[in-house]
């Protein structure tokens, strides 16, 4: 319940400061060691799922090449290199595709039991876009991992 | 549409205890988003997606996932967890009309 204040008071204040540009994106999470910052409403949605903070870009691996041929099914394969003990682990992975309407894709929730974060799971894409991925753990750490992927046929994105 | 056919793949042979083990599932689904125009009648095909895919091994989550409507169809799911005892993993498949599917199948720890 604790978190869910937390998100709900997030969400507001991204709202009340959305007017003025500069700020909205300083409320949400920022991406570091980006060539391109996520846009605030990108930035929305990321804090949303993971709560605010720097992402670190580091940890997360996405192994997809560059090019996929059908939008309508680009496999993602996501290893998050992290320990999953008791005390410290991957609770949460939030995946991203900046150009779908819905840029919100799925997220995944993980436990000590879990092992490893190490996923594989198809996505729609309506054209070519950044692909990204956040991982928090249960501290609260965020880390992250954006790749374009270039799509040659777009799917019926969702 | 098929919808169902929910499948879970675990190793054949036993595993160590606290080996990192891999784990396949896969379902028969359209996973619509509710965005797609039908390309002959022009009309928005309605949503019919799955929204959460929940596993559990020996009684304790191991995986809660949400999903959305650009999750692609008939959707697989790859995903890890480790071994502690001979038990089964559990997947439930939930979509946006309530329906419910389930697979399982047994870990063998030897």
């Amino acid at each position: 319940m604790e978190n869910m204040n937390v998100l709900m008071m997030n969400r507001r204040g991204f709202f009340r400061s959305a007017g003025v540009a500069g700020v909205a994106v300083a409320v949400g999470a920022t991406m570091t060691g980006m060539p391109k910052y996520a846009s605030a409403d990108i930035n929305a949605l990321i804090s949303e799922q993971v709560g605010q903070g720097t992402i670190t870009m580091d940890k997360v691996l996405v192994d997809t090449p560059d090019k996929a041929e059908n939008g309508t099914m680009v496999r993602i394969p996501v290893v998050v290199n992290h320990p999953m003990e008791p005390n410290n682990y991957i609770e949460k992975v939030a995946i991203f595709v900046d150009e779908n309407p819905k840029p919100f894709i799925a997220s995944y929730t993980f436990f000590p039991e879990s092992g490893k974060v190490d996923i594989e799971f198809r996505l729609k894409m309506a054209k070519s876009s950044n692909v990204r991925v956040v991982a928090k753990s249960n501290t609260g750490a965020l880390y992250g991992f954006t790749k374009k992927i270039e799509v040659a046929e777009g799917g019926c994105a969702g | 549409m098929t919808v169902g056919s929910p499948k879970v793949r675990v190793p054949k042979d036993p595993v160590k205890k606290g080996d990192i083990v891999n784990i396949k599932t896969m379902i028969q689904h359209p996973m619509e988003s509710g965005l797609r125009k039908d390309k002959d009648t022009g009309e928005t095909v309605p949503a019919h997606y799955i929204v959460s895919v929940k596993a559990v091994y020996n009684d304790k989550p191991v995986l809660d996932a949400v999903w959305t409507g650009a999750i692609a169809k008939n959707p697989y799911l790859g995903f890890s967890l480790r071994a502690e005892k001979t038990g089964p993993v559990e997947v439930t498949w939930k979509d946006d009309k309530g329906q419910e599917f389930k697979a399982s199948e047994t870990i063998t720890v030897g």
